[in-house]
């Protein structure tokens, strides 16, 4: 695994990913539901919601970065807000 | 009767899960472990954190090779959607002919990457090239390695020149879709041409056009080999796109850490723009269906 340059915040990054993904793969067996559509307009399911809400984190740590530059972990409490507002009305 | 529910089928996707893993996903974490460190080499990490993703953000060299690769995008898609919309329309429908034509708007997409940038590298060379000596002989002023403008317009001629049998294959494609019937009630209705391909053709090409947006954008905003070929990204870094601006932090002056920073960021734009292009089309399908 040296190859691979691994540090443990990025291992423990991953970890929570795979997690989630097998947290919403359990969720979406044991109780499966339709799609809905919500204020985008577009039909989305749990999963679709989940990658909305990774991919938008992703781009407000990036935007937390260059525009305030500095205590970089409160950005994930707007990913939190954010997600929130994901799930609840997308 | 109960069915038994039996979910054993799933292991027969587990090669494609395993070739995708060795493939795409360890790579893409080995990236991200890379866009926290710094490294000089004899696989010794130092931590960095956040440090090149902070210096990339503020840096107006990749805005700026953002802002050219969007709008190369923009032109070639605003070119060539259009174009071969317009040759696919004028195809012959059967026979010999179709045949012929549609063999002939595959060869520019048979031509290699790297072979496609040499032709129009000689092409446009105002010494020995057909295109840059006419145009000089011609008195006008093309030297596409000294003038941005003549390198823009010689790398998008180009890329017309190589991908525009991709959009009108396609185009053409959904056209032969259409049933006689939708022509023959148009007929009835003595519909102009322009209200056919209004409101037959293009609402019935849209599915396949989608897909050709959706394949010519990927492709034209992760394109390399062509203009590197071309111009290297010159003059200056008047066509330096993201890709040319990557190898050359990544390869050029083997910064990994920040490379591997600077392809997260790349990837995510793309990830993004896909899933866009992903969900209006699924959209789009379920509304026809």
């Amino acid at each position: 695994m040296e190859w691979m340059a691994w540090t443990w915040p990025t291992a423990v990054f991953f970890i929570i990913i795979a997690s989630t993904l097998v947290v919403f793969t359990i969720l979406a067996i044991k109780f499966p539901e339709t799609p809905r559509q919500g204020v985008l307009g577009m039909e989305t399911t749990r999963g679709d919601r989940l990658f909305i809400t990774l991919l938008g984190s992703a781009f407000i740590n990036l935007a937390w970065l260059g525009l305030v530059g500095a205590h970089q972990p409160y950005a994930l409490i707007v990913c939190l807000v954010y997600a929130i507002a994901v799930f609840r009305w997308v | 009767m109960n069915k038994t529910l039996n979910q054993k089928a799933w292991f027969l996707v587990l090669p494609v899960l395993l070739l995708v893993a060795f493939s795409a996903v360890i790579p893409l974490m080995t990236v991200v472990n890379y866009s926290v460190q710094d490294t000089f080499g004899n696989n010794q990490f130092f931590w960095a954190g956040l440090e090149w993703f902070d210096e990339l953000i503020n840096d107006d060299r990749i805005w700026d090779a953002l802002w050219r690769q969007l709008m190369f995008s923009a032109i070639i898609l605003c070119i060539q959607v259009p174009l071969g919309v317009f040759v696919a329309l004028n195809m012959p429908k059967k026979g010999f002919w179709a045949s012929f034509c549609l063999v002939v708007m595959s060869l520019p997409l048979l031509v290699p990457w790297n072979v496609v940038g040499t032709i129009w590298q000689i092409f446009g060379r105002v010494d020995i090239g057909l295109l840059g000596y006419t145009l000089s002989s011609l008195g006008i002023d093309y030297n596409y390695t000294s003038d941005p403008l003549a390198a823009w317009i010689t790398i998008i001629v180009m890329d017309v020149w190589h991908w525009t049998s991709l959009v009108a294959l396609l185009a053409y494609a959904g056209l032969q879709s259409i049933p006689d019937a939708y022509y023959q009630a148009a007929k009835i209705d003595q519909a102009s041409r322009w209200n056919v391909f209004r409101y037959i053709e293009l609402p019935k090409m849209m599915g396949v056009l989608m897909i050709a947006i959706l394949l010519r954008f990927m492709d034209s905003f992760m394109i390399y080999t062509e203009p590197f070929v071309v111009t290297g990204g010159g003059p200056g870094n008047s066509t330096t796109l993201l890709s040319i601006d990557l190898v050359k932090l990544a390869l050029g002056q083997f910064d990994l850490g920040p490379a591997a920073a600077f392809s997260i960021m790349y990837y995510l734009v793309i990830l993004t723009i896909s899933y866009v292009f992903y969900t209006v089309m699924t959209n789009m399908d379920k509304k026809e269906g």
